[in-house]
């Protein structure tokens, strides 16, 4: 059975990859609640996910919304649609620009950072010097991560929906010629508490994926430079796509019905 | 009972790494207060026997007893208080580059003893005295030192928390012999002044005579041969004769494969 064998290891070394990420998650995410709890250790953490990410969370969202503005307005010209602007702006924005673009950046900052740090510490045996100096690298260096990344993403989207509105109204009002008070009272009326809701639960989702990520692939790093290098790589790539693909899902449960 | 227990015993312990077997039924006694220096050439699994009695590594098989307790298999709290008698000085050092030298030497006071800072900074400059530092280095990052320097400290924070005992992985690989034989006089000296029991691995024949009461030597995953350190040079073991002269053609054949 040549054809079958590969096939078969392949999915047997998923699920063993599954597996052990699952433990992982469950170890991490038990340790959070279990003292002892870090507080100076999370207080680091999260200034510099939350803190640290807001230019570049910031810069992507004004021009996401500055830019959705503008091509919303190319399209809908020509059915005269273009009082629809505003609303198009805030829900895109909210539901699915702000948390998934806000993800994506704060990924590309923070699963590295993460990933390249826990792994030098593996490759150096700081992870084993932890240990032996009876202090628990999950409590230690997970725990923190994760509950800075659960707590600080839907902050920074709350932030990126604010810009990213934001940018659209500037273009619309002074480039696009809009009443800024219809502009405003638009936005305000088309925009419900659930599309702000999902967008926020979407960000503490993907908050969790991001460090989890981070911390799991430098945990498991192995073989010096070159060993840390993968594991950031593979922290960037996994945590965007696991972003894409629970943000569907979370999508749907939230509006498909 | 008739004859004392041994602080650290091990029996029948295997472990290996995919096909490659490290440990094949080791068995080694560390009496209380001695100090025992394994020898063997690279890759011959010493760390991993370290590693393995701290629990970062589960054995295959076999077991390891402190002070009668059986450890293999221990995990959680339990696991945590038989570290509480450990120090370790790892073969770089292996600092938290992410504090300052200070903190890196209270970290077990702090973190596994939740000392007050004030208190745990005072003895960890106090142990940064003892081991030939000042009050400044204190201050340092890990990335400032030099090698001798990261050693020391190192050392610092292995007796820092007055551990029982006290592993030495390789301690003066990579240093000058004037710094290494520092070190082996530090490491005498704090073992002794603790009242430690000390396991150390090393390939440097002059510093496992310096700080070993009694040498054990491991080849293909077995303790080969043990004895008081005075009898290793008249040990009539062929494979420990080419070890401590440095031979190339003897018993041991090293992996080199030709081109």
């Amino acid at each position: 059975m040549p054809i079958l064998q590969p096939i078969g290891r392949a999915f047997l070394g998923f699920l063993e990859v599954a597996g052990r990420l699952t433990v992982f998650a469950g170890t991490g995410v038990s340790h959070c609640v279990r003292p002892p709890i870090y507080p100076r250790l999370i207080l680091r953490q999260m200034v510099e996910i939350g803190y640290y990410s807001l230019p570049v969370v910031g810069l992507t969202a004004i021009f996401t919304g500055m830019v959705l503005a503008l091509q919303s307005y190319t399209g809908f010209a020509r059915f005269s649609a273009e009082s629809a602007i505003p609303n198009v702006v805030v829900v895109s924005i909210t539901r699915e620009l702000g948390p998934v673009l806000a993800g994506l950046m704060v990924t590309g900052r923070i699963a590295a950072a993460m990933a390249a740090e826990i792994g030098t510490m593996r490759v150096t045996e700081q992870i084993d010097a932890l240990d032996t100096l009876a202090t628990n690298p999950f409590k230690y260096l997970v725990a923190p991560r994760l509950i800075a990344g659960v707590t600080m993403l839907p902050i920074l989207v709350l932030v990126a929906d604010a810009i990213g509105v934001f940018g659209g109204y500037v273009v619309s009002i002074f480039k696009l010629g809009f009443n800024p008070g219809n502009y405003i009272k638009n936005t305000m009326d088309f925009v419900e508490t659930m599309d702000v809701v999902s967008g926020l639960v979407k960000a503490g989702v993907f908050g969790f994926l991001i460090t989890l990520m981070g911390c799991y692939h430098g945990y498991n790093s192995k073989g010096g430079a070159q060993g840390v290098g993968t594991a950031t790589t593979n922290a960037v790539v996994s945590a965007s796509m696991l972003i894409f693909c629970f943000n569907y899902f979370i999508t749907e449960i939230f509006f498909a019905r | 009972m008739t004859e004392t227990v041994p602080k650290i015993r091990m029996r029948g312990l295997c472990k290996a790494f995919g096909d490659k077997v490290v440990l094949d039924g080791l068995d080694l006694d560390v009496g209380q207060s001695e100090s025992v220096v394994v020898i063997g050439g690279s890759g011959t699994g010493k760390s991993v026997m370290l590693k393995c009695i701290l629990g970062l590594l589960h054995p295959e098989a076999g077991s390891i007893q402190v002070d009668g307790e059986e450890v293999v298999g221990l995990h959680g709290q339990d696991l945590e208080r038989v570290r509480r008698k450990f120090g370790m000085l790892f073969q770089n050092a292996a600092l938290f580059d992410s504090m300052p030298v200070w903190e890196n030497v209270a970290f077990g006071l702090v973190q596994g003893q939740a000392m007050a800072r004030n208190e745990a900074k005072e003895i960890a400059l106090a142990k940064l005295a003892a081991v030939g530092l000042g009050m400044n280095v204190g201050e340092l990052w890990p990335a400032e030192l030099s090698g001798g320097m990261r050693k020391r400290v190192g050392l610092a924070r292995a007796i820092a928390t007055t551990p029982e005992i006290i592993f030495f992985d390789e301690p003066t690989t990579g240093l000058d012999p004037i710094m290494g034989d520092v070190i082996n006089d530090l490491i005498v000296k704090c073992v002794r002044e603790l009242g430690a029991t000390a396991l150390s691995i090393t390939h440097d024949m002059a510093s496992a005579r310096k700080i070993a009461d009694r040498i054990a030597m491991l080849y293909e995953g077995k303790i080969i041969w043990a004895g008081p350190t005075a009898e290793v040079d008249r040990s009539g073991n062929p494979y420990v004769e080419q070890f401590i002269h440095g031979n190339a053609e003897g018993p041991i054949e090293m992996e080199v494969r030709a081109l």
